[in-house]
């Protein structure tokens, strides 16, 4: 694809993210601090945050799954996930864990299982996403581009 | 980088002596972003995942400037570090900063009490650690 329609639609599907919640102001504060010195800094704290999400995901099926829940344990892996999705900027994992970490204070099984499900669902969508913005911007600088500043 | 005159304090390129902070948080996500925060204001940083770990690093190597913890850790607290510290005849003098998801006005009292020199609600930002440029010990 030609190196302007790339930009624009790097542009466009940046835009969309920001507008439909998906990253908020924390991910631009990461850009910003993106610099030679380590060129690629966003997309190593994104991936640890997907290596961690999942980690912590597939632990809180676990531990969800018990004969008896240990809601202490379920509320501190929730702690973990929204603190490291607050930190890279998504929005959208960060408020269900917000409303999830509730349902454990209630300790209500069925209310932790659908915000599990929920959670799950946007930590995906997230991540297909970045990944998806990743790629443009990989393509954009291999057809010799710079990528759009959108600050 | 080292100093052709060698030693164990790291000097920056005006032979001026770099600022090292320890940054203690076990989640891997914050402890990238605090690490590239402090790195970008040109400090020298080490980053570790629990409190057990920086006070190892606190008995070897007493050139440490500040230190930035999290609050809430599995094992030993930011707090327990907090105070660990400020009873330390030889540590007692680092200013220890406390950073926290929860803005929790008790716990931030309690912290200020034991002596923390400030304390940061994540996530952190530019903005934040600028502030706390002319704290560090000389």
């Amino acid at each position: 694809m030609e190196l302007g329609s790339l930009q624009r639609r790097y542009i466009d599907f940046t835009t969309a993210l920001f507008r439909e919640g998906f990253l908020d102001n924390q991910y631009t504060q990461l850009q910003q601090l993106q610099d030679e010195s380590n060129p690629e800094f966003v997309l190593e704290v994104v991936t640890l945050f997907f290596e961690d999400s999942e980690k912590l995901l597939d632990e809180l099926s676990r531990t969800l799954d018990q004969q008896v829940v240990d809601y202490k344990k379920v509320d501190a892996h929730v702690h973990q996930l929204k603190g490291s999705s607050a930190s890279i900027g998504a929005q959208r994992v960060k408020n269900v864990c917000m409303a999830f970490r509730n349902f454990c204070e209630e300790r209500n099984q069925e209310g932790c299982l659908r915000c599990l499900q929920q959670v799950r669902q946007e930590y995906f969508l997230v991540k297909s996403k970045l990944e998806t913005l990743f790629r443009l911007e990989k393509q954009i600088l291999a057809a010799g581009g710079s990528v759009p500043v959108l600050w | 980088m080292s100093s052709p005159r060698g030693g164990d304090k790291e000097r920056g390129r005006d032979g001026e002596r770099q600022i090292h902070v320890l940054a203690v948080d076990d989640s891997p996500v914050d402890r990238a972003v605090i690490a590239k925060l402090l790195r970008s204001s040109k400090y020298r940083v080490t980053a570790v995942d629990s409190v057990k770990k920086a006070l190892e690093l606190l008995g070897t190597e007493p050139n440490v400037n500040m230190i930035i913890t999290d609050y809430s850790m599995p094992e030993m607290t930011g707090y327990e570090l907090l105070k660990r510290v400020k009873e330390s005849p030889t540590l007692r003098e680092i200013p220890v900063v406390i950073m926290s998801s929860e803005n929790d006005p008790d716990k931030i009292n309690r912290c200020l009490e034991e002596g923390a020199e400030d304390f940061l609600l994540k996530p952190v930002r530019p903005s934040d650690v600028s502030r706390l440029c002319g704290r560090m010990r000389s």
